[in-house]
Order: C-alpha cells, then sequence, then structure tokens
C-alpha cells in the first residue's frame, strides 16, 4: 500500500475515502475537506474520525453539558474544572485532590476481564496525568439479572479484571456499587473512579507551550490492539489485509502501569515536565492534538519512531492504537537528560518523538514525509456540535399513572418473611464475593471502604487529614423521572459522604444511557443533565468533570438512564469519623427524617416486578439542613454511628447496621410495612449514647430536621414490633446469595 | 536498629512495610533492586506485590535482582529476614525457605482479616508475641496456598518451624494451616499474612501486627 502523503492528498484531491465506515457523516467529511482546503490524507481522516465520534467529542451530549459551567455555584474549592483530564479541588493544609469517574462499559462486554482492568488503567492514568498519586479506586458496576447466564459469563471476569488490575497498581478498592436489572443484560456498565492528591504546587495540565521543547513518548510499545475502526482500517484502502482479527479490546498490563505511575511521581517531583497527556481513547491522536492546541498550536511529530510491538503497523494505525499504559510528556531540552536518566532507572521504553514549534499546525511525518497537517485545535476541540431531537418518551405517562400494588407485611410472620427477602435479594446481599478480590488495606491509608456509606483514605499521617468518596445512581427512580432522578443521586452520595462526617466539596458524574439518536433516550438524559447542573448549583456542589456513556442499548431496548453521581468530601479529622454502625449494646437510635408512602421504583416494588409510579421529588433545602445535622453530629461528638437510608428503606439500613458488629436492636414503628420498606429520600439512623439526648434533639432543632426515637442497642436478635429475627438467620440471608449465585 | 525495605519493580507493600519498621522503634531504610548495596542495614524485609508482574511464578525473577544476591549472602550468615506475602515467594524461589505458594484453593484473589496463632516465638521476627497467641491481621493475595513435599511438611512440624497457622477455615488451600514458615536457622521468616497493615487499628484491622516489628528491634538490641 502507498503512503497517502499530504503531496498526494492534493494532487488526487478525487480518491475515494471511507469516511462512512470511519463513522463520519458526509456533512462531518466536507466540513473536513474545508478546514484543510483539500481532502485529508488517510493519516488525518484517522484522527478526525477518532476525535469527532462521539466517545471524544461529546458531539450529542456537549449541548446539554455546558450547564454544569453555566450553572456551577462559586466555589472556592476548585482549582480546576472541567475540560482538562480531571478536575482538581483544593483540600486545605496546601493538598490538592483530583478525582474522575469514567464508563468501560462495550469493552466489558465483549470481554468482560481486560475490558474491566483497561478501564481502571485508563482512569489512574488520566488522575497521574494532573500530576497526582492515585489513591484509591472504586467501581460501580451494573449487570443484568443475577440469575442470567450472560451475568454470570461476565460478572466474575470483570470482578476478577478490577481486581486483578487495581491490585496489582497498589489502589485500595474502597467501594462501588452492584446493581442488577434487566435492562443491563447485554449492556453491563463498568464505572471506574480514581482518586489522587497532590500539593497545590505539583498540579500538572496537557499543554505543550515552548517552542523547542520536546515531544517525548513514554511507556509502553504500540500494538496493534485497541484500534477502534479496525475493520475499516483493514478494509482494502487503508489496510495490507493483516489486522482484520486485531482485536478492539485493548489488553491493559498492570505491572507496566505501576512502574509507569512511579516513574512519572519521579518526573514530576523533580519538575521536569512543561505539559503532559496520557494516552486513553484515540491514543496518539488524542494526545497530539490536545498537547499542541492546549499549547500555541505548533508540534512536529516524527510517527516512524514511535517504538511498536508489531513492526507492520501502518501510520493510521499507529495514530489510532489504543495501546495502554502510555504517556506524552512536553520536556525542555534541558532536562531531557534527566528525564531519560529516570526513565531508565525504572526501565521504562522513552522517546523523543517530536518537538513543539511556533507555528499554528501540528505536522507528523513518517520517514520523512508529510502525512498530517492539520490545525490540532480542528481536531481536538472543533468537532461537531449536535442538537438531537428529544422528545419525552410516551412510556413516562403511563408509568407515572400506575399505582403501585404489592404485599404490605403485617404479621410478625410477613414482616420477617419481607426482611429476610430483601436482605438476600442480589441488590441488597452482602457484596463480600466481590469486595474480598479487591485490595483494600494496601497503602495503609483506608479508613472505610465499602460496605461503609462512602470510602475514605487518609491524605496526611500527621494531621489526619482525610477525603471520603460516594458513587450513587438510582436507576429506577431516573426511568420514572429523569430530573429528580439526578439530583436524588447527587443527594444520596453527598449524604453517604456526611454520615461519616465528611463535608462534600465537589462532584464527578459518569452519565450512562441509551442511543442518543433516540429522542426519547436524548430527553433522559438532558433531563438528568439539567437535574444534576440544578441540584449542583442549589447544593453549592461544582462539577468538576465527568464521562458520557451513549449507546448502551439492545436492539430498541436502552438500559435504564443511569447518571452515576460521584462526591467527594473532606474530613479534618479521620479518628474522627461516625461509623456505620455500632459494636454496643445500650445506645439510643433515632431516624434523622421523615418517612412518607414511597415505593416507587423502591426496591421492593422491583422485588414484585413493579415499576410504575412517581419517584420521589427531592428537596435539597432538607437534603443540606441534614448534612449539617450529620457533621455537627460528628463534631460535636454527639453520635456513636449514622448510616444512610436508601434502597430497601429502613428494613436494609437497620439490617446493615445490626450485622456490621452482630450486635442486634430492638425498634418500634407506627406503621410497620411503609416504615421498613418506604425508600424516602433524606433520611439516616443514628446511635447515640443516651446522656447525648437533649445535644441532639438541640442539633435538629437548630437545622429544622425532623428526629423521632427509634429504639435502643443490644442482644443477638433484631426486635421489630412483635417480630423477632435472630442476627445468624439475617446474617445467614444476607451473606448466602452472592456465593450461592457465583460461586 | 536499620531495617532495609526493597523495592522491586511492582512492589506495593514497600511504604507500608516501612511505615511499620518506624511504629516498630526501628529506622527503615530503602533498598532498591537494582543496586548490590544494603546500606548497612541490620535486618531486611522483602515486602508485598507483585515484583515484575508476577506473570512467570510469583517471585521466580526476583530472586535473580542484584540486591538479592547480597540478601541471601547475608541471611545465610544469619541476618534476620522477613518476606511477606510476594517476599515469601521470593524466599522460596530463592531456596531461603521450602515449599512453593500457589494458586489459592478457590482460585480467587482473596482479602479478608485473617486470624492466626503465632506457632514459634523463639524467631527475630516473633519473640514479642506469646507461644499460641491470636492476632487479628490482613490476608491479601492471589497465590498464597503453601504446598511441599510430605518429607519437608514432617520436618517444619518436627522441627518446630512453622511459625503461624492460620485459625478457623482454611482461607486458601495451604498444608497443615500453613500461614509462615522459617528456616533451620531461625533468622528468614516467610509470611503470607500482612502484619504491615495491621499496626493502628484506624487503619486495619487491628494493631496487632506490630509484635513482628517490636520482635525485630528486640532482636537486634539483644
Amino acid at each position: 500500500m502507498s503512503l497517502d502523503t499530504v503531496a498526494q492528498a492534493i494532487a488526487h484531491p478525487d480518491t475515494a475515502q471511507p469516511f462512512k465506515e470511519l463513522g463520519l457523516k458526509p456533512d462531518e467529511y466536507v466540513r473536513i475537506k474545508e478546514i484543510l482546503g483539500r481532502r485529508p490524507t488517510s493519516s488525518e481522516l484517522a484522527m478526525y474520525s477518532v476525535m469527532w465520534s462521539e466517545h471524544c467529542s461529546y458531539k450529542s451530549s456537549k449541548v446539554h453539558l455546558k450547564q454544569f459551567g453555566e450553572k456551577a455555584p462559586k466555589s472556592d474549592a476548585l482549582l480546576v474544572g472541567i475540560g482538562e483530564n480531571a478536575g482538581v479541588v483544593d483540600v486545605g493544609q496546601g493538598y490538592a485532590v483530583t478525582f474522575k469517574i469514567e464508563s468501560h462499559n462495550h469493552p466489558s462486554f465483549v470481554e468482560p476481564y481486560q475490558g474491566a482492568a483497561t478501564g481502571v488503567g485508563g482512569i489512574v492514568r488520566d488522575i497521574l496525568t494532573m500530576g497526582a498519586r492515585p489513591i484509591a479506586v472504586m467501581d460501580p458496576l451494573r449487570f443484568g439479572p443475577a440469575e442470567a447466564a450472560d451475568t454470570r459469563r461476565v460478572l466474575p471476569g470483570i470482578i476478577a479484571g478490577v481486581g486483578g488490575y487495581g491490585n496489582c497498581l497498589g489502589l485500595p478498592n474502597i467501594g462501588g456499587e452492584v446493581v442488577f436489572d434487566e435492562t443491563y443484560i447485554g449492556n453491563p456498565l463498568v464505572n471506574a473512579l480514581c482518586v489522587g492528591v497532590m500539593r497545590h504546587s505539583d498540579i500538572k495540565l496537557a499543554k505543550a507551550a515552548g517552542a523547542g521543547n520536546l515531544v517525548v513518548l513514554y511507556g509502553a510499545k504500540t500494538g496493534g490492539d485497541g484500534i477502534g475502526g479496525v475493520s475499516v482500517l483493514a478494509s482494502e484502502t487503508f489496510g495490507d489485509g493483516g489486522s482484520t482479527k486485531r482485536p478492539s479490546v485493548q489488553v491493559g498490563d498492570p505491572f507496566v502501569e505501576k512502574v509507569l505511575i512511579e516513574c512519572s511521581l519521579e518526573i514530576f517531583a523533580e519538575d521536569l515536565v512543561v505539559g503532559i497527556q496520557d494516552l486513553g481513547g484515540a491514543g496518539l491522536s488524542c494526545a497530539t492534538s490536545e498537547l499542541a492546541s492546549g499549547g500555541s498550536g505548533g508540534m512536529k511529530v516524527q510517527l516512524d519512531k514511535v517504538p511498536l510491538r508489531d513492526p507492520s503497523l501502518s501510520p493510521e494505525e499507529i495514530l489510532m492504537s489504543e495501546s495502554q499504559e502510555r504517556m506524552c510528556a512536553i520536556v525542555e531540552p534541558s532536562k531531557i537528560a534527566r528525564f531519560l536518566e529516570i526513565c531508565k532507572k525504572w526501565d521504562v521504553t522513552v522517546t523523543v518523538i517530536g518537538e513543539v514549534t511556533d507555528g499554528k499546525h501540528l505536522e507528523i511525518t513518517w520517514n520523512g514525509e508529510l502525512i498530517v497537517d492539520v490545525p490540532p485545535r480542528t481536531v481536538a476541540h472543533d468537532g461537531p456540535v449536535y442538537n438531537r431531537p428529544l422528545a419525552q418518551p410516551e412510556y413516562i405517562d403511563r408509568v407515572n399513572a400506575e399505582k403501585i400494588s404489592v404485599p404490605m407485611p403485617q404479621s410478625s410472620t410477613e414482616i420477617k418473611a419481607a426482611l429476610l427477602k430483601l436482605a438476600s435479594a442480589p441488590n441488597m446481599a452482602d457484596k463480600s464475593w466481590v469486595t474480598a478480590q479487591y485490595d483494600k488495606y494496601v497503602q495503609g491509608n483506608t479508613i472505610q471502604a465499602q460496605p461503609d456509606d462512602s470510602g475514605m483514605v487518609r491524605i496526611d499521617e500527621k494531621t489526619h487529614l482525610g477525603v471520603a468518596i460516594a458513587t450513587d445512581a438510582n436507576a429506577n427512580w431516573s426511568y420514572l423521572n429523569p430530573y429528580q432522578g439526578a439530583k436524588l443521586a447527587l443527594a444520596e452520595a453527598a449524604r453517604n459522604i456526611a454520615t461519616a462526617g465528611a463535608r462534600p466539596l465537589a462532584v464527578t458524574n459518569c452519565l450512562n444511557f441509551g442511543s442518543p439518536e433516540d429522542p426519547g433516550v436524548m430527553w433522559q438524559f438532558a433531563e438528568s443533565v439539567r437535574g444534576l447542573a440544578d441540584g449542583c448549583l442549589e447544593m453549592g456542589l461544582p462539577v468538576t468533570g465527568g464521562n458520557v456513556s451513549f449507546y448502551n442499548q439492545t436492539g430498541d431496548v436502552a438500559i435504564l438512564p443511569t447518571p452515576v453521581i460521584g462526591v467527594l468530601g473532606v474530613i479534618d479529622d479521620v479518628r474522627t469519623r461516625t461509623p456505620m454502625s455500632f459494636d454496643k449494646a445500650g445506645l439510643d437510635l433515632y431516624l434523622l427524617g421523615t418517612t412518607g408512602a414511597e415505593l416507587a421504583g423502591s426496591e421492593w416494588a422491583f422485588l414484585h416486578g413493579q415499576r410504575g409510579g412517581n419517584s420521589p421529588t427531592a428537596d435539597l433545602q432538607n437534603e443540606m439542613n441534614l448534612i449539617e445535622v450529620l457533621l455537627a453530629g460528628r463534631s460535636e461528638k454527639i453520635f456513636t454511628a449514622a448510616h444512610d437510608l436508601s434502597q430497601g428503606g429502613l428494613a436494609m439500613t437497620i439490617t446493615e447496621m445490626v450485622l456490621r458488629h452482630m450486635v442486634g436492636a430492638t425498634i418500634s414503628l407506627n406503621d410497620v410495612a411503609n416504615d421498613l420498606l418506604s425508600e424516602t429520600p433524606g433520611r439516616v439512623v443514628i446511635a447515640i449514647d443516651s446522656s447525648k439526648s437533649s445535644a441532639l434533639l438541640e442539633l435538629c432543632a437548630k437545622y429544622k430536621t425532623p428526629v423521632s426515637k427509634l429504639g435502643t442497642t443490644g442482644g443477638d436478635t433484631l426486635v421489630i414490633n412483635e417480630t423477632v429475627i435472630s442476627l445468624q438467620e439475617l446474617k445467614t440471608a444476607h451473606t448466602s446469595t452472592f456465593p450461592r449465585l457465583f460461586g | 536498629m536499620r531495617v532495609g525495605v526493597v523495592t522491586f519493580p511492582g512492589t506495593l507493600d514497600d511504604r507500608d512495610a516501612a511505615r511499620a519498621v518506624r511504629a516498630g522503634g526501628s529506622e527503615a531504610v530503602e533498598l532498591w533492586h537494582g543496586d548490590a548495596d544494603l546500606k548497612n542495614v541490620d535486618a531486611v524485609i522483602l515486602p508485598g506485590g507483585f515484583s515484575y508482574g508476577d506473570y512467570l511464578r510469583c517471585g521466580a525473577i526476583s530472586r535473580f535482582a542484584p540486591v538479592m544476591t547480597l540478601i541471601i549472602e547475608q541471611a545465610n550468615k544469619g541476618m534476620p529476614l522477613l518476606g511477606i506475602c510476594n517476599g515469601f515467594q521470593v524466599l522460596c524461589e530463592s531456596h531461603l525457605l521450602p515449599g512453593a505458594l500457589t494458586r489459592n484453593s478457590d482460585l480467587h484473589f482473596l482479602c479478608k482479616d485473617q486470624v492466626i496463632s503465632i506457632e514459634n516465638t523463639n524467631t527475630p521476627w516473633t519473640s514479642s508475641f506469646s507461644k499460641g497467641q491470636e492476632i487479628l491481621i490482613p490476608l491479601k493475595n492471589g497465590e498464597g496456598s503453601f504446598q511441599c513435599d510430605d518429607a519437608t511438611l514432617a520436618s517444619l512440624e518436627g522441627e518446630d518451624r512453622i511459625i503461624a497457622r492460620y485459625v478457623g477455615e482454611n482461607p486458601n488451600g495451604s498444608r497443615n494451616l500453613i500461614a509462615g514458615i522459617t528456616n533451620v536457622r531461625g533468622n528468614v521468616v516467610g509470611l503470607m499474612p500482612h502484619p504491615e497493615h495491621a499496626i493502628d487499628a484506624l487503619t486495619g484491622p487491628s494493631a496487632e501486627g506490630l509484635g513482628f516489628f517490636t520482635s525485630i528491634l528486640n532482636a537486634m538490641v539483644k
């Protein structure tokens, strides 16, 4: 195959190009020609096609996502906002924390282990790229029905992949979710969150400034894995016919990434880089164009210098390869010797592939011939923007009008049966089978991990400063009302931070939806973004970044709208956090918040095959008052334990509390069935020493938060009015589901 | 007292081990796999992790690291040496300890809080404990099932060289519930669970792992 150079493109303007097969629309192809004033070379076409893809360009979501900026609350905490690899938040004492969540849904369906593993690897590099040491990961996961054959195919591999990669990097896994629903069959959701910490002065950005500075590629060699449009590249126009069977899922090597992390942190510590970018989606196309457009625009790259695992790769394939564990740095010539020395110490492959110029174009050559000559901003940032049609789907009015009709347990036998049914339901059951495959102890700073409400890590051993993170989504509510669903997920994540006594600071999100070409799905998406932006404004929490995953659907069936919201909080002294449960008898139990008759979208309704009704309405003012109560309850040493109510209502919250240390409780309820099963948001169960009761009541009065006494702790049973359940029986029900299903 | 902590590429628990050494009252000294220099340390810890990725048998490559040549030499002269998890695997691959660590019996990576009983308190790493003392420390590995032939097992049992056993259900299929062993001389100890993650109840399941690190200080002061 002959090399398609810029000279060729000028000489042969009418050569047919496979833009459609690369996923570009005819008008997008025309626009590329207008930008360049000629047809693109095959390499340029490859770059535009991956960078203008939905995944990289956010072309369907951009018009909605800008609300996160427009409605951004004033926040002194935000050091770096949306647009960089990850947002950065000031957590005090000179520390900055960066965190982000991303999806790796489709690859994980195709190849569960590698898909999930490289999902972890990708988000960790995003955090590293900001200049931070990664300190923890979390993984919200969603699967088809627990009993489904395909769930048994993907779940063990995904769990092993998350664990295999994260464990080998030495990153504690401190939480996540495992949720089952029929709409995720064929579309498992693998979202991965990473958090990192650095000093303020260490923040790094993706920019290539300073003519004469060197473009340095380091890390793994480039291979033929993860080429998005591989089938096209193997077509007659591009390929040599040998690459048809190359996997489109990347293959991860966590050992290389671990070494890359340590090597990069040593390089950062000596201040050897001007700008840095990791190679993730769209590989070198993304890194070079983003770095160049982050600077003044000029960059020259000699593509033939890129070290290859497979010497037969064409330039187009090299530009599109998503081989993992690679980084691209901009280095001043005076610092390159030391840079190379550190790479040598860590046995990391490193190559100078080009330099920053004072021009405006990104020029890429292949053995001296010019194959790319583009204004980099047109590749990286000026992609198409679609205002896709959206319309409220017909199901909304229908399901909102449905009345929930589920059995409400009344007798002791029924109440006990209901509790055991909930405790053993796959969505509610103990997740130790999963979390036991993750290292939660490495680095020695883990304060809380699953099954706590949030994950918490210490970031300073002397001052005891720490951060807490929670991720939440309630897709059942988002299905009924995506605007409220997003707000409610935000409120829940913030509450899950606050129960431990950490103050919520900032938000990240991973928005998982069906096809944006379906106006109904697009409406769900738009409503979710609007809800999240409004909620963040009201709660004063800036969105620092996030990720959109579309096309999660099989045929016409889209997944439930699943906006996963991550909230990060700060706690001044991790030693004084409020734990999620009590380990002694004689404490008083109280419920903060009020319970309404809200079974729509509840786990109890789900267990009875009901999906209708109206979602609760988020009352964020109440939520913010509740958060103040939780923070003061910790700092004023009033609370002994606090645990959020969410899916499964009070029934699950009290179950999780008594099982944590196998210390029972006796509670009395007025309307037993509804009090146990309703999922009214904005509620928390707390335990206090009886001497603190007046302090509690004063605190709740101050923040206008309803409070009612539930009962007391102690014994080896859970007693609810006349119903007595042995903790052992409850524990067996709660802990046997996952081993039974997945062995 | 100076306790060296080795970092191989892929080592993960080196900073945790160094923290535990300091908590036990000794000075932690960083040792780099590629440097044939023990920096005058009095004892060495090989921490956990996935050295060189452990894509071959765990620990199989690390034993050839330049620093290991010196460590093996000094250990054979009596220097106290503790291998934790991946470090235990390296000690077996180096033939400083007998047997091998194989895939957990259920084939999953397993991270859990594990009770072990200290069976031998005569080593420099276990002297702070009392014989039969039960402690709760994290166990976290994919290949922690201790295996050896019958003759080796008989000599380990007969010579009181099993320093710790799992209590309760066998977590990984190790023979005779073995969690840790020592060499004939008693200066080299391999341990699968992680005492360095149990030096403070704030960040671990207990502070009962600290005894390994106070033991080494006591041993060297004597």
